[in-house]
């Protein structure tokens, strides 16, 4: 982790509109998250905001009755080509959720390793890769002498950052997080936002987060979601995070990044 | 002064707080449901009391040998040797045939119900498995004699003609029927208890944290991967509840089996081909009408051999499922 590593890459987001069944919730979305930048994703609850995050991995898809139009772009080839496998998007486009979910059958050690395992991949090292993981995640030394121990012996705090590590183990060029602070505490919060901080260096991340001080903090750019009453959620402005929060050109920027909405 | 601050007032007498029912309305509808309640329970023990009686005879003339003996003599004026040995061990096999065939049927059918069928279709496929579980054991029994037998026997000529040297699937005698044998009823079993473990799966399998899912599809997952490492391993227990249960129906099974198995005292180990083989419950039925009153006594303590194995199955299985329903949610 000594330099930066070539792997991150851009992934854009081209007119992206989003149904579900007759419904639509998202339209015509473009963005771009430029390699090694960190991207935070707000707006009020309801915005499509982690919709639009689900798109850029294909876990969308998996949602009987939805809908897509656009195209995702990672490096300039599109992600929902036929040719392409959901499989290989997913490895390469991480995601972290909202709650930590690590597998409850397996140990801390396995459950660095469950992405090899799910997807039918090996590993020439594999205690290497699960230091490795783990350190990336700075969860390391917390756990280097419990390997063993079942993942929900962790703290909550502790859980999301293996969540994080596990994403890491497969080395992905594009690491996804969905609101991955708001089930835990302060502490934990700002563990996992240096961890944000350090990963950007190897890599390209995306954040949804309801805490306007996270965005600040831990993004390089920011986009504004917001969905009026009854009509499809879209992109109300999108910059360097810093214009943004300080000097934002729509008003109703203004009024959500100052707290008056939302 | 301290320990003052500490428990200020430990003399003080503790009220006595009225829980029971008060009017006299409650206290009629308390007294019918705690009756209702506990006739269950009276039923159950009154019959286990009924089957010791009439069983202790029996039990005491015959010894152990009852359990594993392989004679059953039991003519008018003679002295009885009853020896339930081939009844209880094929009722063994025939369960075990029946939940080996017919788990991976039923964590199958509740992994397409939970999982892949729209709601509506899920909801259908769920009437449809839950109506297989009414219908009546006679209904199985004649359909497992006319229709499905024939087919299972050509199963059972593919399989004793291509892995016949197998000990499991070989057969002895000159010009094999097929027919009538422990694999036919195991299969006519798995019928039996695929609804109960599909309807336990289903249950498990809908309580499954989807955080879980679709973190392992984030990581790259196929359909095959999720069920294997994550969703039966975390529902395993569930699983393993719902195939005990299903197991105590196999045990106390009689009529469909009768229909489609040979009963024989020479006892059958393993060769699940042979037109031979046992079951408790449906030896009773075939030999309850003409049996002397020794014999009676014989098979009601067969009965009693039954309904114990059963209860304490049941009782295992429904500690497993209350237990891992606990730890899913």
């Amino acid at each position: 982790m000594t330099n930066s590593t070539p792997s991150a890459s851009t992934l854009s987001a081209e007119d992206i509109s989003v149904w579900f069944g007759e419904r639509q919730v998202l339209s015509n979305v473009n963005l771009v998250f430029p390699a090694n930048q960190v991207t935070a994703l707000i707006g009020p609850s309801g915005c499509g905001k982690s919709t639009f995050l689900r798109t850029l991995n294909r876990m969308h898809e998996l949602i009987p009755g939805a809908g897509l139009a656009g195209s995702v772009l990672l490096d300039g080839v599109d992600i929902y080509a036929p040719e392409v496998s959901p499989v290989d998007v997913r490895i390469n486009i991480g995601m972290v959720f909202q709650k930590p979910n690590p597998f409850p059958t397996m140990s801390i050690r396995e459950n660095i390793l469950s992405g090899l395992k799910l997807s039918g991949r090996k590993t020439a090292n594999a205690d290497e890769l699960v230091e490795t993981s783990l350190r990336r995640a700075s969860i390391w030394n917390e756990v280097k002498d419990r390997l063993n121990d079942q993942a929900l012996s962790l703290s909550g705090g502790q859980q999301q950052r293996l969540c994080i590590a596990r994403s890491l183990a497969m080395d992905p060029k594009v690491l996804l997080m969905d609101e991955p602070c708001s089930a835990l505490d302060p502490g934990s919060t700002r563990r996992i936002e240096e961890t944000i901080e350090e990963l950007s260096e190897s890599m390209t991340v995306v954040i949804v987060t309801h805490n306007m001080q996270q965005a600040q903090r831990v993004s390089h750019q920011t986009a504004f979601f917001l969905a009026d009453e009854n009509t499809p959620g879209g992109v109300v402005e999108f910059g360097s995070t810093e214009q943004v929060f300080n000097t934002p050109v729509d008003p109703r920027t203004n009024d959500y990044v100052n707290g008056h909405f939302g | 002064m301290e320990s003052e601050l500490a428990n200020p007032k430990a003399n003080q007498a503790r009220r006595k707080l009225n829980v029971g029912p008060r009017s006299r309305g409650d206290r009629v509808f308390f007294g019918i449901t705690s009756l209702a309640a506990n006739f269950a329970f009276v039923l159950v023990a009154l019959i286990l009391v009924f089957l010791m009686v009439s069983a202790w005879p029996a039990l005491q003339s015959q010894g152990l040998a009852f359990i594993y003996g392989s004679t059953w003599v039991a003519d008018e004026g003679a002295e009885p040797i009853m020896q339930l040995g081939p009844m209880i061990w094929g009722s063994i096999q025939i369960a075990f045939i029946g939940i080996l065939l017919g788990t991976p049927m039923a964590v199958a059918t509740a992994y397409l119900i939970v999982f892949m069928l729209p709601s509506r279709a899920a909801k259908v496929a769920t009437t449809v498995v839950d109506l297989m579980a009414a219908l009546p054991s006679v209904v199985i029994g004649l359909w497992g004699l006319i229709v499905f037998t024939p087919v299972a026997a050509h199963w059972a000529q593919i399989l004793n003609q291509t892995l016949g040297w197998f000990p499991v699937f070989a057969i002895e005698g000159e010009q094999p029927t097929y027919v009538d044998s422990p694999f036919i009823a195991g299969w006519i079993v798995a019928v039996m208890i695929v609804p109960i473990i599909t309807s336990v799966t289903r249950e498990i399998f809908s309580q499954m944290d989807s955080g879980l899912i679709n973190g392992a599809l984030a990581l790259g997952a196929g359909r095959w991967a999720v069920l294997s490492r994550v969703i039966l391993p975390t529902s395993r227990g569930g699983i393993l509840g719902g195939v005990l249960l299903g197991l105590g129906r196999a045990i106390g099974e009689t009529v469909a089996i009768l229909y489609v198995l040979q009963l024989s005292f020479d006892i059958n180990w393993y060769q699940i081909l042979e037109p031979r083989g046992g079951a408790v419950a449906s030896f009773i039925l075939a030999r309850f009408g003409e049996a002397t009153p020794l014999e009676f006594q014989g098979l009601m303590a067969a009965g009693l051999v039954i309904f114990v194995v059963t209860l304490i199955v049941n009782t295992i299985a429904s500690l497993i499922v209350n237990r891992s329903t606990r730890r899913v949610k």
